[in-house]
């Protein structure tokens, strides 16, 4: 009860930040309608209040506070703005129209599951090569940190460009973009996971004289356990970033990504926050499923809850 | 028992390939091992000599650094010895850990986690590839040994760490070694807990009949426990003395005020004094 008092208080705290916020971003555009209504605005032409601090501008103009938060094109909407602009485009709109979030998200999402399918089948491959040899160990992981140095922004439109060229376009280029950020997180933490066992562990099956296979099955996965969800978690948010960013050099017509680029073509800065916060919700949304299965899989192999 | 009729089904080759004396199932001849470290060689062991017969006690004490875990570590294969030889069943060390021929026991029980004990005390069978009839059976009666029947279906953190170390025992008992190798077993538990596993020890050497090598820093234990006291010395690791119980088999835990006790618990610590004394 106290910790919710507590994270409902952090919760208001950002709102009214927000809200704040929103009077000194959006006042310039507020007087300059009002002006062109035929208010009475100090300054009175757009020339004079453009050398002017916004603070300064709210300060001689207190009137139109309250029309900072109900523009039509504000430079930063107001959170109602962005939570009925979800609701429209969710509740309010059919899945199969072009204008509904969900179908986007649902386009976004599928690259989205799929590279990390990838991302994390080869995360684990890598992984498991990483730990039992010696010379993939020197190989490849210095391969596998310096292809996180790239930033991806750079590197999507070649992914693209390249599969393109050989024909592979759809929602392959996206997830491979989905999978490209995804492996790392779950390589590193499998490497850990894998050698997690202590060297009494290792002993124990040595005396057993167990095949490396029956200690990677009997010891070593299971002890990753732990280490694999958390990279998992990591690796699904990552992944949803890859698809989002996938989306961006191709002018693709469908995905979050494309309802971004949209809004910030035509200036609809509604529409770009609604898709920011519907990513954000997706992923979230992504990351606690994953941590039900962890807690499910743990749960089989009687961690102590 | 049948735990006895399958060993001699399971290792034929050690019987057959078997060359010292009939009982002897270690022997350990001039044995060194140096390892090599930062700070110059360190002598582990060096020159350690030893015999010991089928169904001895044998404990090994000494300060830390004497080499006695060393020593259980090189009959386990564990280790690899510079120099000397070692043989184990007649074999080297490591054909008779691919045979598996002992079970080993560390200071720590070690169960998995995620294994409810009897799963854990199945794990050396599932990966010697006994078929699941005969692990349940197995699982059963080594439970029963350690008196733990009943608590196969719990998971190791709701055990107690004497009932979790009984259970590290349970799973070493499981497949037919006639070695049991323990390293400081007991060392991380309260006296209490300790003296009742001692007496539950000696009951289930004398009703397997298993040799068994036991590592430990206690006198009263090694003396309670032993048939043959190896007392040994630091710098570099080697055999001070050996003592030979003259304790009789059956040993009730009163038997610890008994002069002959005493006496050799008195011998035990000379030795190990003296063992101190000369470095």
């Amino acid at each position: 009860m106290k910790s919710l008092v507590a994270v409902l208080s952090v919760l208001a705290a950002i709102i009214a930040f927000w809200y704040a916020a929103c009077v000194p971003m959006n006042i310039k555009g507020v007087l300059d309608a009002a002006e062109r209504a035929g208010a009475e605005v100090t300054p009175a032409t757009p020339k004079a209040r453009r050398d002017m601090s916004e603070v300064g501008l709210v300060a001689t103009n207190t009137f139109a506070i309250g029309d900072t938060w109900v523009q039509e094109r504000p430079r930063l909407p107001a959170p109602h703005q962005v939570a009925v602009e979800l609701w429209k485009t969710t509740v309010e709109k059919k899945i199969t129209s072009k204008r509904s979030l969900i179908y986007h998200a649902q386009v976004t999402l599928s690259a989205t599951l799929l590279g990390f399918a990838i991302g994390t089948g080869l995360g684990i491959l890598l992984a498991v090569g990483i730990v039992h040899s010696r010379v993939m160990d020197m190989s490849v992981m210095p391969w596998a940190i310096v292809s996180q140095t790239i930033p991806i922004i750079a590197l999507a439109p070649m992914i693209i460009v390249v599969l393109y060229s050989i024909g592979v376009q759809g929602i392959i280029p996206k997830a491979v973009i989905s999978a490209y950020l995804s492996f790392f997180p779950v390589v590193v933490g499998m490497v850990k996971g894998l050698r997690a066992p202590d060297s009494m562990q290792l002993d124990l099956l040595k005396t057993y004289s167990a095949s490396t296979s029956q200690g990677f099955w009997k010891l070593r996965l299971p002890s990753s356990m732990p280490y694999l969800f958390a990279s998992l978690k990591i690796g699904i948010a990552a992944s949803l970033v890859g698809a989002i960013v996938g989306e961006l050099p191709t002018g693709a017509v469908a995905g979050l990504g494309a309802r971004l680029l949209a809004g910030s073509y035509y200036g609809q800065t509604v529409q770009i926050w609604s898709a920011l916060f519907a990513a954000a919700i997706l992923a979230a949304a992504l990351v606690a499923l994953l941590g039900l299965i962890e807690k499910l899989v743990l749960n089989r192999m009687g961690v102590r809850a | 028992m049948n735990m006895e009729t399958t060993t001699q089904a399971i290792r034929p080759e050690a019987a057959a390939s078997s060359t010292g004396p009939a009982d002897c199932v270690i022997e350990a001849k001039h044995l060194d091992l140096t390892f090599e470290t930062n700070d110059g060689p360190v002598h582990a062991l060096k020159d350690v000599s030893l015999e010991i017969n089928k169904g001895d006690f044998v404990s090994f004490i000494g300060p830390s650094g004497c080499g006695k875990t060393t020593f259980l570590r090189c009959i386990a294969a564990l280790e690899t010895p510079t120099g000397g030889s070692l043989s184990v069943n007649g074999m080297t060390p490591d054909e008779a850990r691919r045979n598996r021929a002992y079970g080993y026991v560390f200071q720590a029980a070690g169960l998995y986690p995620w294994r409810t004990i009897a799963k854990n005390i199945k794990l050396p069978l599932e990966i010697m590839g006994y078929s699941k009839a005969e692990q349940e059976k197995r699982v059963q009666q080594v439970l029963e040994l350690v008196e733990l029947s009943g608590f196969g279906g719990k998971f190791p953190w709701q055990l107690s760490g004497g009932m979790q170390q009984r259970a590290s025992i349970a799973r070493a008992l499981a497949f037919d070694a006639d070695i049991l190798l323990m390293d400081e077993p007991f060392g991380a538990l309260d006296e209490i807990v300790r003296d009742h596993l001692n007496e539950q020890l000696l009951k289930l050497w004398a009703r397997t009949n298993k040799t068994i090598g036991f590592v430990t820093h206690s006198i009263p234990e090694a003396v309670y426990l032993s048939t043959k006291i190896v007392v040994m010395s630091p710098r570099p690791g080697r055999i001070h003395d050996v003592i030979d119980s003259t304790l009789p088999k059956e040993r009730p835990l009163d038997i610890r005020d008994s002069p002959e006790f005493i006496e050799i618990a008195h011998r035990v610590r000379e030795g190990l004094r003296a063992g101190h004394a000369d470095d």
